[in-house]
């Protein structure tokens, strides 16, 4: 018998009744690591548990992100909560499965490969001979270690996944109470942050006697640079910040680049290079070599609802009740900023405003934390616009130059990319130290920890820079910028969102310099089955004719990727009208995850995918000056609006027996490529450097 | 100073004591405990906090609490019938799993049961015109705005039934 490698998970967790519980009601209970973020997550796993338990979908309660009970599953991030989290659902359940049949088998005095299970009852069909979950329950030992030993079920068996359940999530958030910004507990006050005005502001002087006299303030906290109020009434906590903001004066200096252009700054920063992976002879010499250089921006997550927290301490331990993605690791980083025992913070996760990567989540329930201990009763600490906008980590800059040598049979023969970017991820306990904010801030202030980015196979700036195109020979290269003028961490799609960008735009660079369709092109240079498929699947949704042309107002382009290369394919088609401004009319999608878990859910993702990429490729970056981030409300950080919604079509490739495959980051940049090669399809313009701004296009055209 | 103030919300009569300037948003989240309406950016410029004022949409983060006095307001939780039923909108928003994270959805729902009010089949652009203070950062922009087209068609065979 082969050595069984449990997931991750179950190593950490390895005790069944950890993940499933069967409750007197006749309900059941199963906990999961992996949180709801506005992605669907929650009814995604437990359509699986459901499914492996053979029970329906309306007696399974999921209970996600608690350290006081709910498994260590590190972050819901990275497109892993189903491959991950959700196959350790699968093997948790299907083992849980198993120890009752044999139970029952036992109680019944049948043979287990008699019995079936239907919602929970298991029996001998065409019998009365049964029993269920509920009756064998307290006969059976659930606190048993998982072997992953008992195979899940096929997927010819399945009936819960692959149907689109409707979010479980949903019904509460339109008719009221729903997030932790919603929670109230009795003599909870609300805080507010007086966040410097720039990164490293240090406070010369502050009257907080004037702030103390304002009518409802309990507390005014000034520990180094950290300032924060707590009141009565969430409007006086608005006024007792507006009047902290008066009564502080800072001292500032001109600590940010005075180069605002990404693709200027980043080669100027020091930074260390490396090979991330080469392979094949280079073509030196070839006489038909192309270059370009790409660029993208610091993109800010910019959720509707800004960063939340509610705290309460009982003079010893801590509750937090917060939006994070990893609950565990936010329990480890408070414990140590408090100068507690992680045992004593508890972290409960409430659904937060829409999730995209490390936002200002974490750094909030430090604050709330904060709060709490300092007037003894809870606090509900919520970020303003402003906060969210300016204090949030950003999405890093990239700049990537590719070249490549064609042969005279216009194949690619020699491929470089060379990327410069600062670390992609900077997440509470991810690397050494601290990452949270309000700690860098406290006297005696935690030191900024060394930025350390995510290594391959899955990367962080270099994420998606191996194309999954066969080239003969290749270089890819990383200059890490260790010094970082901005905070930068996760956001969605890592480096994948400029590596695509950049490799999908090359490509149909070449295939223009090859006089050839630009999906023919791909085609030539992919040996993938199911790359091959996903862009077949998007030309023939989009009727693409080859050598299809714009007609100089109007334009259509490709992108393609595999996300992370391991996960998710997924090809983009957009279609531009180029006239007055950039206008986005129409977007195709094919999408192949692999086993989909539920349909709607996947095509939603890929929707919301397509549209945010194209807010960020037609609008977004962080403005900065010398002293400050510059990006602080909704006018001086714009994003797409209602009037810019294409028509978009996306088509799913369902592989029940395949391996499902996280998608949530996939359409990132191939939608990003797919705009820009449709902005050339119909303007002959090659717009490198995003946001693909009017000014940008107009610069681009001289 | 803090004085008191008679409101009707959702059709109930309701007394609050607070400053006149405060804005409607926190007295109807944390005085009336009507948490549907959300805080977004405290400056009129996302859409998260609107709510009805005499059945038009405002939004209640820039709304003082003394211009809401002797008007009709009506929040998220006040659209579902007294059985219980949802409004058409909020429906359609079912019906279409028009929700990624949900934070923006109340506000949008709000816009559009004002916009429907007025104007029973507006096209694409009016609907589009209707959400031009609203903003969505999850992109479940084909989804609102098919759930409202949907709306609309409910809401009018409602009419004519």
């Amino acid at each position: 018998m082969s050595a069984v490698v449990l997931p991750q998970s179950l190593k950490t967790t390895p005790r069944l009744d950890r993940w499933v519980r069967f409750n007197a009601d006749r309900t059941v209970t199963v906990w999961s690591g992996k949180v709801e973020l506005g992605q669907g997550i929650e009814t995604a796993i437990a359509q699986i548990a459901a499914d492996e338990l053979d029970v329906s979908l309306d007696r399974l309660s999921l209970v996600a992100g608690d350290t006081r009970a709910a498994p260590d599953e590190w972050y819901t991030a990275g497109s892993q909560s189903i491959e991950v989290g959700g196959m350790a659902m699968r093997l948790a359940c299907a083992e849980v499965r198993q120890i009752f049949l044999e139970a029952a088998a036992r109680e019944l005095e049948v043979a287990s490969s008699e019995l079936e299970i239907r919602d929970g009852t298991i029996g001998v069909s065409g019998t009365d001979v049964r029993t269920s979950y509920w009756d064998l329950a307290p006969r059976v030992d659930l606190a048993r270690e998982a072997t992953g030993v008992v195979a899940p079920k096929a997927p010819s068996r399945h009936g819960v996944i692959g149907t689109s359940a409707a979010r479980r999530d949903l019904l509460a958030k339109i008719t009221g109470a729903a997030y932790v910004h919603d929670m109230e507990l009795p003599g909870m006050v609300f805080g507010r942050v007086l966040r410097p005005p720039s990164y490293g502001a240090t406070l010369a002087s502050f009257d907080a006697a004037a702030v103390r006299a304002l009518p409802g303030v309990v507390t005014v906290l000034v520990s180094g640079n950290f300032v924060a109020v707590a009141a009565e009434r969430e409007e006086q906590a608005i006024r007792a910040l507006e009047a902290a903001r008066r009564a502080a004066t800072w001292s500032e200096g001109a600590e940010l680049p005075p180069i605002t252009e990404v693709r200027e700054l980043l080669p100027k920063l020091p930074s260390t290079r490396s090979i991330v992976q080469r392979h094949g002879t280079p073509s030196d010499n070839s006489p038909r070599r192309f270059e370009a250089t790409y660029s993208k921006p610091y993109i800010a997550h910019a959720s509707i609802g800004p960063s939340c927290a509610l705290a309460s301490h009982d003079g010893r331990r801590f509750t937090i009740w917060s939006h994070t993605q990893g609950p565990h690791h936010l329990q480890r980083q408070l414990a140590r900023v408090l100068g507690v025992e992680a045992v004593d913070v508890d972290v409960v996760h409430e659904d937060g405003a829409g999730c995209y990567g490390h936002n200002g989540a974490d750094d909030v329930a430090l604050d709330a934390a904060l709060l709490a201990r300092a007037c003894g009763r809870p606090v509900l600490v919520q970020w303003t616009r402003e906060d969210e906008l300016a204090w949030s980590p950003y999405g890093s800059a990239m700049v990537v130059r590719i070249s490549a040598a064609l042969d005279e049979a216009n194949r690619i023969v020699d491929w470089r990319h060379e990327i410069w970017s600062h670390t992609h991820i900077k997440r509470p306990g991810w690397g050494e130290g601290v990452n949270l904010l309000a700690a860098w801030h406290i006297d005696p202030p935690f030191p900024v920890p060394p930025a350390k980015d995510v290594p391959q196979p899955t990367g962080g700036a270099d994420r998606n820079a191996l194309p999954l195109y066969a080239f003969p020979a290749q270089e890819i290269a990383y200059n890490f910028i260790a010094d970082m003028p901005l905070r930068v961490s996760a956001l969605r799609s890592l480096g994948a969102y400029a590596n695509v960008f950049a490799i999908e735009s090359f490509m149909d660079e070449l295939a223009a310099a090859a006089g050839a369709d630009p999906i023919e092109f791909r085609l030539r240079h992919l040996d993938d089955a199911r790359a091959r498929e996903a862009i077949e699947a998007v030309a023939k949704a989009a009727r693409w004719r080859r050598g299809e042309k714009g007609d100089g107002g109007r334009g259509r382009g490709i992108g393609f990727a595999q996300y992370k290369n391991r996960s998710a394919y997924c090809a983009v088609i957009a279609e531009v009208e180029a006239r007055a401004a950039l206008k986005v009319a129409r977007v195709f999608a094919a999408v192949d995850a692999g086993q989909v878990i539920n349909p709607d859910g996947l095509a939603n993702q890929i929707e919301g995918g397509v549209v945010q990429a194209l807010s960020w490729t037609l609008h977004e970056q962080v403005a900065f000056d010398r002293e400050r981030v510059l990006a602080r409300s909704w006018e001086s950080y714009p994003i797409l609006g209602f009037d810019e919604t294409p028509e978009i079509e996306v088509v799913i490739l369902n592989r029940p027996d395949e391996t499902a495959l996280g998608a949530g980051e996939c359409a990132a940049g191939p939608t990003a490529a797919a705009v820009a090669n449709a902005l050339f399809d119909a303007l002959g313009v090659r717009a490198r450097d995003l946001p693909l701004t009017p000014e940008r296009i107009a610069r681009a055209m001289e | 100073m803090a004085e008191s103030f008679a409101l009707r919300v959702n059709g109930r009569r309701h007394a609050v004591q607070a400053e006149p300037g405060t804005p409607l948003l926190y007295i109807l989240r944390n005085d009336l405990k009507l948490k549907g309406t959300r805080f977004g950016c405290g400056e009129g410029q996302c859409g998260a906090c609107t709510v009805l004022l005499d059945g038009q949409a405002v939004q209640s983060c820039d709304t003082p609490l003394w211009s809401a006095v002797d008007r009709d307001i009506t929040t998220i939780e006040g659209l579902a019938g007294a059985d219980g039923r949802l409004h058409p909108v909020q429906q359609a928003f079912v019906d279409a799993q028009a929700i990624q994270c949900g934070y923006c959805i109340d506000g949008i729902i709000m816009a559009a049961v004002a916009l429907l009010a007025s104007n029973g089949a507006p096209s694409d652009a009016e609907i589009a015109q209707a959400l031009a203070r609203h903003l969505c950062r999850c992109g479940t922009h084909v989804r609102i705005l098919r759930a409202i087209r949907a709306a609309a068609r409910s809401l009018g065979q409602q009419a004519r039934a």
